[in-house]
Formats: C-alpha cells, sequence, structure tokens
C-alpha cells in the first residue's frame, strides 16, 4: 500500500483500498484524486436498472422498509437518476429481477458504456474566437473544438468522449472538470488555438479576450443596411455597416437604391458579393464587427474623383452599433473624422438597442444507452419508439429535453433550466446526469410493461399521490 | 440492525431490494401473504449482519485455501465451494461470496416460512427455492442493448438446480480469462460461483496479444488475486481463437461435469455462445430460434 494515491475507505467494513480512479467493491465510493467522492445523490441509472433496482423520483430520498408488505408503493415510473458510464467500467453480469417476456429472472451481461456526452455552447458574438475546428483548450488540455457559426453567434463543441477519454488521463480529468462546471452554471475560461481567450458561464456575457460582450447583432453588415436605411436617408450620404462576414454600403446596396439613394464613388476593400455587400473587408478578430480593424478607414480604398464630392458625409458604423465614426470629406476627398450629428446618433443608438445581450447558453447533449433503457422498460427499444411517438416524455432534472430524430435516445436539455448542481460526476472521469422516463399509466402498460404489478397501485395508492407521478397528459417530446 | 443496511421494495411491491456496502441482494418469496411477510422478515433479519461477519474473517477469507482459519457459516459455505478446485488452481474463498450469502439469506428465508418458490439474487448470482412441482422461467440476456433473450431455461423442482452465477471479466469482480460470461447452473449458489468462477478463468488465450491483462494488485491493492494478472481489455478476436478460446473453457466446464460440480453451463465470448448439460437444451433451441430472427 506504499503508493500515494490510495485511499482507504471507511464507508463500510470492507474497508477497500482504492487508487486514484476507481471504486471500491461497492462501486458507489470512488478516489479522486485522492479523494474519497461518493456517487450519490444520483443513482447511477445504467447500474442502478440493471440491477432491479428501483427508479425513483429526483432525489426523493427512498423510504426504508418498514416491514410493511404494502409499503413503498408511491415510488413509480418516474426515474432519475443518472445515465453514466465508465470507461474502465466492468458492469457485473447482472440479473434484472424483473419479469422479462414471461420470465422471472433475466441473467445480463452488460457491455461498457462510454459516456457519450458533451455540451454544445452557443457564444453569442460577432468577434472572431477561432477558425473553425480548431482545437478549443482548458488548463491547456483540448477539451472541444470550435464549430459553425451561427446568426450573431459562435457554437463550440466541448467535451464528447474522445476528449472523455479517448486522451491522457488529464485530459479526460479537465474536460469533465470543464463539463461539470458549464452544466452546474458555473464559469469556464477556454482558450482557442490561434485564437481567443473567452471566458463562459450560462446565461452570462461572455468575456473574449478581458472584454465583456454586452450585446449581439441584429443583422449582418448588408441586412442592418436594410433595417434601418429608411432612418438614414437624407441625414447621411453613406452608410458603411462593417462586418466580419457580410459588410454593407448603403449607397450601393438595394434598399439604398430603392430609396433613389445616389452613387458616392466609395471604393471598399473585400470581395464585392453583391451590390453593396462586401466580403473579407478584413481579418477576423474582435474588434469592429468581428474584424480585426480599429481605424475603420482602413477598408476604404478612396473616393472616385468623378462621382465623390466635398462635404460627402459617411458614417461608418459596426453591426452592434457598439463601433461607430462619422466623416465627411474634404476638398481633395479625404475623409476627416467628425463629431456624429445628432440626427445619426439616433440611428446608432437604434442599431445598439436592436441587439439583444449577448449570452452564452450551455445545452448537455447525451445519449441513453440502450442498458438505461431496459431498466425502464422491459424491451428497451420500445421505450424508444414510445419516446419518439411522444407518449413518454424524457425530462433532465425535470427540464424540457429535445430528442434527436433517428435511433436510440439522444437528447439536448438547456441546462440552465435545470435544478442547481443537477450533475454530478463518477471519477472516471465521466459526467452524471439526471434523466427521467414519464408516462401514462395506460401508456406503461401499452409499452408491454409490469401492469400486473401496477394494478395494486391504482387501488392502493392515494390518488393524489398517483396524480403527482403520472401526468395527466402525455407531452410532445421538447415540448415544455 | 446496523446504520448501513438498506431494505426496501422495489417499485413492484414485490421484491425486496436489501443493499449492505457492496452486497445488493433483491429477492422474492411466492406463497401465502402471510408466509411472504415472514419470509421477508427473517431476510431482512439474516441480513443485517452478514457483511459485518464477512469482514470480521476478510483477511482469511482472501487467502488460498486452507491457509486461513474460518468460523462463520457463510465463510464455511465459501470455503466449501471452493475446495473442490484448491488442489488444482489458485482460488481464494471469496470467489464464491456472492453465491454464498445469497444461499445463506434465501435458507433464513425457508426456514422461517412455508414457501412455494422463493428466489435470492446477489448481484446475478441466484439461490433458488422449489417445491414440489414449481418451476421457475430463467432468461439470459447477453447485452442490454439486445432486447431479446439469448435463451432460457425452465429450472423444475425435479431438476436438481438450486444455484445460478455468472462469471466474466466485464463482470464486477476481475477474471483471469476473457470470456464475456459463463452462466453456471449448479446445485447450489455458492457451489455455481465457485464453477463459474473457475470456467470463466479457463476461458482464455494464454499470452495473446489482443488481451491486456493487468496485475490485480495494481487496480485494487487489497484484491484477493494480488499479482496475478487479471484481464482488463479483449479486442477483437477471430472466429478461429474464439472457437480456441471457448474449448479451453469447455475442456474445463466437461471436467466439472463429469465431477458433478455443475450441472449445466453456458460459455459466451464475443457473441459466440457454447452450451454444455442437459438442462440447456431449452436454452439451445429458444437461442438457436433468437438468432434466426436476428
Amino acid at each position: 500500500m506504499a503508493d500515494n494515491d490510495v485511499i482507504r475507505c471507511d464507508a463500510c467494513p470492507v474497508l477497500c483500498y482504492i487508487k486514484d480512479g476507481r471504486t471500491g467493491a461497492c462501486d458507489r465510493y470512488g478516489n479522486r484524486n485522492g479523494q474519497l467522492v461518493r456517487l450519490d445523490p444520483h443513482i447511477v441509472l445504467d447500474r442502478a436498472v440493471s440491477r432491479g433496482d428501483s427508479l425513483v423520483p429526483f432525489l426523493e430520498q427512498s423510504k426504508e422498509w418498514d416491514g410493511n408488505l404494502l409499503g413503498g408503493l408511491e415510488k413509480f415510473v418516474t426515474a432519475i437518476g443518472a445515465g453514466t458510464t465508465y470507461p474502465d467500467y466492468k458492469p457485473a453480469p447482472f440479473i434484472i429481477s424483473s419479469k422479462v417476456q414471461g420470465v422471472d429472472m433475466v441473467t445480463v451481461v452488460t457491455e461498457g458504456i462510454f459516456s457519450y456526452c458533451g455540451v454544445k455552447l452557443k457564444i453569442d458574438t460577432d468577434r472572431h474566437l477561432g477558425a473553425e475546428c480548431s482545437t478549443v483548450r482548458a488548463q491547456g488540455e483540448p477539451v472541444g473544438h470550435v464549430t459553425t457559426n451561427e446568426y450573431g453567434s459562435q457554437m463550440l463543441s466541448l467535451g464528447g468522449v474522445r476528449h472523455l477519454t479517448g486522451g491522457s488521463r488529464h485530459e479526460g480529468t479537465v474536460t469533465c472538470d470543464t463539463l461539470l462546471n458549464l452544466c452546474n452554471g458555473k464559469p469556464a475560461e477556454l482558450v482557442i488555438d490561434d485564437g481567443a481567450k473567452v471566458t463562459v458561464q450560462a446565461g452570462k456575457p461572455p468575456v473574449v479576450d478581458g472584454m465583456l460582450e454586452e450585446r449581439m447583432r441584429v443583422g449582418c453588415g448588408s441586412a442592418t443596411i436594410g433595417m434601418f436605411a429608411k432612418q438614414w436617408e437624407g441625414k447621411v450620404d453613406d452608410v458603411v455597416v462593417v462586418d466580419d462576414h457580410i459588410t454593407g454600403v448603403l449607397s450601393e446596396h438595394q434598399a439604398g437604391k430603392l430609396l433613389g439613394i445616389p452613387e458616392t464613388g466609395i471604393r471598399i476593400k473585400g470581395r464585392r458579393s453583391t451590390p453593396g455587400r462586401y466580403f473579407k473587408v478584413a481579418e477576423p478578430g474582435t474588434s469592429w464587427g468581428g474584424t480585426n480593424i480599429s481605424d475603420p478607414l482602413s477598408i476604404v480604398e478612396g473616393f472616385k474623383p468623378k462621382i465623390a464630392w466635398p462635404g460627402l458625409r459617411l458614417l461608418m458604423v459596426s453591426t452592434t452599433g457598439e463601433h461607430f465614426a462619422y466623416f465627411e470629406l474634404n476638398e481633395q476627398l479625404q475623409p476627416v473624422e467628425k463629431d456624429l450629428p445628432e440626427a445619426l446618433q439616433q440611428s446608432v443608438a437604434r442599431i445598439r438597442e436592436n441587439c439583444e445581450p449577448a449570452l452564452c447558453t450551455v445545452l448537455f447533449m447525451g445519449g441513453a444507452g440502450g442498458s438505461l433503457r431496459a431498466g425502464v422498460t422491459e424491451n428497451p427499444v420500445r421505450l424508444t419508439h414510445s419516446v419518439r411517438d411522444a407518449l413518454t416524455r424524457v425530462t433532465c432534472g425535470g427540464a424540457p429535453v429535445y430528442v434527436w430524430p433517428g435511433g436510440g435516445i439522444t437528447i439536448m436539455v438547456d441546462v440552465s433550466l435545470m435544478p442547481q448542481n443537477a450533475f454530478g460526476y463518477v471519477p472516471t472521469p465521466a459526467l452524471v446526469a439526471p434523466i427521467e422516463f414519464t408516462l401514462k399509466l395506460s401508456d406503461y402498460g401499452a409499452l408491454g410493461g409490469y401492469m400486473d404489478h401496477v394494478r395494486p397501485l391504482e387501488s392502493l395508492l392515494n390518488r393524489q399521490k398517483m396524480s403527482a407521478a403520472l401526468p395527466d397528459h402525455a407531452h410532445r417530446v421538447g415540448e415544455p | 440492525m446496523n446504520q448501513r443496511t438498506q431494505i426496501r421494495f422495489l417499485h413492484d411491491g414485490r421484491r425486496l431490494h436489501l443493499h449492505d456496502g457492496p452486497i445488493d441482494i433483491v429477492l422474492e418469496a411466492f406463497g401465502a401473504p402471510k408466509e411472504i411477510e415472514k419470509a421477508y422478515s427473517a431476510a431482512a433479519e439474516r441480513f443485517s449482519s452478514v457483511l459485518d461477519e464477512l469482514c470480521s474473517e476478510l483477511p482469511d477469507l482472501r487467502k488460498p485455501a486452507g491457509e486461513g482459519t474460518l468460523n462463520g457459516v457463510i465463510a464455511q459455505r465459501m470455503l466449501d465451494a471452493i475446495l473442490p478446485y484448491a488442489a488444482s488452481t489458485f482460488i481464494t474463498p471469496m470467489a464464491a461470496v456472492a453465491g454464498a450469502v445469497a444461499e445463506e439469506v434465501l435458507q433464513a428465508m425457508t426456514e422461517a416460512a412455508d414457501l412455494s418458490r422463493a428466489y435470492a439474487n446477489d448481484g446475478g448470482d441466484i439461490a433458488l427455492h422449489l417445491s414440489a412441482g414449481e418451476q421457475f422461467e430463467i432468461g439470459m440476456v447477453e447485452l442490454p442493448e439486445t432486447p431479446s433473450l439469448l435463451g432460457t431455461v425452465s429450472i423444475g423442482a425435479s431438476t436438481p438446480v438450486r444455484g445460478i452465477a455468472t462469471s466474466g471479466w466485464r463482470g464486477r469482480s476481475f477474471s483471469l480469462g476473457i470470456a464475456d460470461a459463463v452462466t453456471v447452473l449448479a446445485q447450489a449458489a455458492s457451489a455455481a460461483d465457485a464453477a463459474a468462477t473457475v470456467i470463466a478463468n479457463a476461458v482464455d488465450l494464454p499470452g495473446h496479444p489482443a488481451i491486456t491483462r493487468v496485475p490485480a494488485c495494481e487496480l485494487a491493492p487489497d484484491n484477493d488475486l494480488g499479482l496475478l494478472l487479471v484481464t482488463q481489455y479483449v479486442a477483437e478476436l477471430s472466429f478461429e481463437e474464439i472457437h480456441a478460446a471457448l474449448d479451453n473453457g469447455l475442456r474445463t466446464a466437461r471436467n466439472l461435469l463429469d465431477r458433478k460440480l455443475i450441472v449445466a453451463a453456458a460459455l459466451s465470448l464475443q457473441g459466440e455462445v457454447r452450451l454444455i448439460g442437459d438442462s440447456l437444451q431449452l436454452m439451445h433451441a429458444s437461442e438457436v430460434e433468437t438468432r434466426a430472427h436476428a
């Protein structure tokens, strides 16, 4: 027992010596970084159901047996526990002691089921956080990657089985920590390779490279032109909405044309897509409209002398209204910065006002494995079908989930709707998340269930408890 | 009753779940309601001291047969179950702990009450009680992802089978072999437990590179297997290799069958199944049918 990483568990008289990252003989206590941790109160559902253990409402303390044969019946179908797995975990050749296909007992040899879970992170920002596919790191360890750019937001995918268990032990531990923090509403600091450092927390604005992101843009540069063209008419000769994706130019834009706004001869860098819309006016960055520019004129090549005129009024503004500058052309047709006229201040404020508060949102994503399903019904695939047919409602800690179409039960849930600290972990590392399947009594019967066992429930249970345990109507999946 | 022990009904209100430390037993008794009540009370009473009894001589239970001094009733059941193997292989009484506990709790029920049928299922190792004319239907599921039963077997009162146990490298206990599961039917749960361990150890391909083995003590410092290499992972094997490994296990199983230590066994490795013993005919037929539908 010379190893430093071995601890002795004193939870029961077996007094197991447990090495770091492993559990004792009971699989209920484990050693995580030298600390004895209890894997409760979330029941490890995979194990619990495989053992034929009871499935109880979320965090409800199960009653001790009081010696009464008919006691303890108020627990019914609503299940919560933890869909968790243990990469090197070897489940026992379990027996499900429930009636299956007219059989009294069933020997089950479960396969090691891995923790297929992670979070999808939506960061409301126009700033460039990193190139698509770039590695996202926490404490220097890869924990995910940059995925698509969505409207006004950058998506990150964190976790997943490859980071949890496919890399080094430290990578797995850090990934688990990061996921756990994000899922439990705590902040996480992420660094993107060749990109930004961003601090994220569910329901809070992101902090990008030390800057608090307050607003998300109302639209791309081109869309902003379209939305506000009318308000600019007559107050300014041209407007450039700087955007890393599509920079808009009022005088060339269809919206400007329709209003009869004359050409100004402005020449913008980048690649012209359609009139008044430019791609790649600069490099992506964390400044003006998600570009790397701090001087807006750096994207203006100049003005065509034949068209432009001295005194021409130009507004340059970012997609969030956060950055703006006002220029007038001098006799040499050089833009000279001036104070923003009162009349335009309103339009800039309007852009800003139309930008919603920037937030980070965290969706937990995970798959309910076959054995988990097997614990809920005698025929796991029927549970899948039942979920598909919206007869069974899946929730995570009571929060509505989105069930992905296709095979299996892969769910996404907004962690901010879940109870605080609803997530746990096992030392493996893997996340422990609550999941419940709720269904009508009649549907439960149709599922091929324990109807012969349910009937006494109806006659013995007090009705209130019954209706509390069972929803009075079936919910469509994803419907709150 | 000690403070750790948890006893409660499962959601069906019929099966009782007993938990203490690493022990989880699900049991059910059949008979007149009054008798069932008596049986459950007796089971709860007996269970309350089981873990303390075992732990009081745990160091000796972890020693190979004959090296320790054992006094407890359950310890004696464990020792009796492993003695037939002690001469030819490394085995400690711990190889039969789950089956012995199941047996002990079942006996407490049947002594206290008049039951038509009863079972005590200790994490997969099951002790059965059958009065004349009664039978149990036992189903086997290879993988929980596969909803179909691998096979079923009827165990009637007229058969000698009163114990069922399963062992494999994926299980909670360590295995020296590579069997995904070896299920054994025997005259008692403790005997089935020990035999399943021995047969599962024999389903093996010694020295094969596809098998990851680690000294047991590296995983669990106080494990009874000490420096012995236990299976941690088995990569995909060819059909010939699976066949050879299963044949190794079958040779051991046949030997145990001939010595009347087991009644029947089912050996499974990477989707291949071998059956031995008469009682498994039904299981076999059903298994063929299941596979035809797959």
